[in-house]
């Protein structure tokens, strides 16, 4: 651990904010990702057991 | 081999499928080289002291806030051209992700300003024009959101990403008009005499390295969500054709 | 074209609502003002030129959905989009009708209004000015944000959040004018950008107003 002075706080605030934000977009995105292919797979599971008409 | 092949929806799945691994874990290690590089191992600042240590997160937040505009202004452009609709997707994947970055420069910016400056938030012209940057965002997303037909909505948001942008560049230029900044000048142009000590700069390279390909991971990731949701709702309405 | 502005400045002053809601409302906001900042008219000198100008600007806003949307339900727009006339030139006579209800009236109010605020004498010539200059830019970029938002159910608030940061950089010169002017400085600077700008909304958002139209109508 670096000595950071009397900004310490500063400093660290702004890198726990940040990267609390960034994980919180990737986690968005790879939550969103997921639901919209396990839809898309249930979805042509359903076409592709289902009899052709 | 030419670009507008990945126009093809699934010629995209099948490239981008293959390139988001290896883009997320490049932008994973430089990421985490970058920023520990930079927080553990650059000396401070003679006169900002240890708060130097934010332009790792600020400067390369900053930079793909306005990039993303701008890819986003492109990819409308190709939508309203050429009709590709990966273009018009990846567009509206780029905007949530281009929102981050802007809240990230903004909140980094204030927590900065505030022992450097002595206040969060002063309307200074980089600070106001990144305020209107993200309204710009906002406004852009909120009428994606409340077009149903996909098509209108993509047409319509690529014209206001076109005007918008218009608008964006004269504010960033009417707000120096409007109040002299705080501003440093560019620390990051090719005139070395301006630019920052290459102990701060080295480190800076390869964080920015890393916020591009994470911005580059997300958008491809969310484009395929987009695509995938759009095959969705095309099966679905198929079914309840037959 | 004649006809079609006729039509839509008899049907703005028959319904009343855009027309004299929008002054009142300006009337109102600059009552509350000094109500809100106290009385001292140090003060109120000194903010006047921008809360007229913020004034004026959400006046506008006021309105704005009532450009397209009454025609868009009656399919009055329709018959536009088919007609002779092109779509650009009903764009630009629906920002000018909208201009002479809205910006027209809330500039030749506007001094009187400044009278209120306390503002000084010698910049109400260059508050009529610079409102006269920028109000059509409100209209157009208005315009443009009701084209965007026609098809909408509630495009209200929608359209005010497109169009405000549109907005920013003709508050900005018209704004700085108007208190440069109060502050005996030189403010033609300020005015030529603004100049500038509504020049520019009056020759490129037509295209974009029309475009967006097109898409809407398809």
């Amino acid at each position: 651990m670096p000595d950071l002075g009397k900004y310490a706080d500063t400093v660290l605030s702004a890198y726990a904010i940040s990267i609390v934000i960034l994980i919180g977009i990737v986690a968005v995105s790879v939550w969103q990702a997921r639901q919209a292919r396990a839809r898309l797979e249930d979805i042509e599971s359903r076409r592709n057991t289902k009899p052709k008409t | 081999m030419s670009i507008w092949e990945y126009a093809n929806p699934t010629r995209f799945m099948q490239t981008s499928g293959k390139l988001l691994p290896a883009v997320s874990v490049l932008s994973f290690v430089c990421l985490v080289v970058g920023l520990i590089w930079g927080f553990f191992f650059t000396p401070d600042d003679y006169r900002q002291g240890s708060t130097v240590k934010i332009i790792y997160l600020h400067v390369p937040s900053a930079l793909m806030a306005i990039n993303g505009w701008l890819m986003m202004l492109v990819t409308s452009l190709i939508w309203l051209v050429r009709r590709h609709h990966v273009s018009a997707l990846a567009a509206k994947a780029a905007a949530p992700v281009g929102l981050t970055m802007t809240i990230i420069a903004l909140v980094t910016g204030a927590i900065w300003g505030q022992p450097m400056w002595g206040t969060y938030w002063a309307w200074d012209p980089r600070l106001t024009s990144f305020l209107i940057l993200f309204l710009f965002y906002l406004g852009y997303m909120a009428l994606w959101a409340a077009i149903e037909n996909p098509d209108t909505a993509a047409d319509l948001t690529a014209v206001l990403c076109l005007v918008g942008s218009v608008f964006a560049l004269l504010s960033r230029y009417a707000v120096n008009f409007w109040n002299q900044g705080l501003h440093q000048g560019a620390s990051l142009s090719l005139d070395k005499e301006e630019n920052v000590a290459d102990v701060f700069f080295f480190p800076l390279l390869v964080a920015i390295a890393g916020f591009v390909l994470l911005f580059l991971a997300l958008v491809l990731l969310r484009t395929r969500t987009e695509i995938r949701i759009r095959r969705a709702g095309a099966l679905i309405a198929r079914e309840r054709l037959s | 074209m004649i006809a079609l502005l006729r039509r839509d400045l008899k049907l703005a002053i028959r319904a009343g609502g855009g027309f004299g809601l929008g002054l009142a409302f300006f009337l109102i906001l600059v009552v509350l003002v000094p109500f809100g900042v106290g009385p001292e008219s140090g003060i109120l000198s000194r903010i006047a030129p921008g809360i007229l100008w913020v004034g004026a600007l959400l006046s506008c806003l006021l309105s704005l959905d009532r450009i397209f949307q009454l025609d868009y339900e009656d399919g009055t727009l329709d018959l536009l989009a088919t007609a002779p006339l092109p779509l650009e030139a009903a764009a630009t006579l629906k920002a000018l009708s909208h201009w002479l209800t809205t910006g027209l009236p809330l500039t030749i109010a506007a001094p009187f209004l400044g009278v209120l605020l306390s503002m000084p004498s010698e910049a109400t010539l260059w508050l009529v000015a610079s409102l006269a200059i920028g109000t059509p830019a409100l209209s157009m970029l208005g315009t443009f944000g009701a084209a965007l938002t026609v098809g909408l159910k509630r495009g209200g608030l929608l359209v005010s959040l497109l169009v405000l940061p549109l907005y920013m950089p003709t508050l900005i010169f018209g704004a700085e004018a108007v208190s440069r002017g109060a502050q005996g400085l030189p403010a033609t600077t300020a005015l030529l950008f603004l100049a500038a700008i509504t020049a520019g909304c009056a020759a490129l958002l037509p295209f974009a107003s029309a475009a967006a139209l097109r898409m809407n109508l398809r």
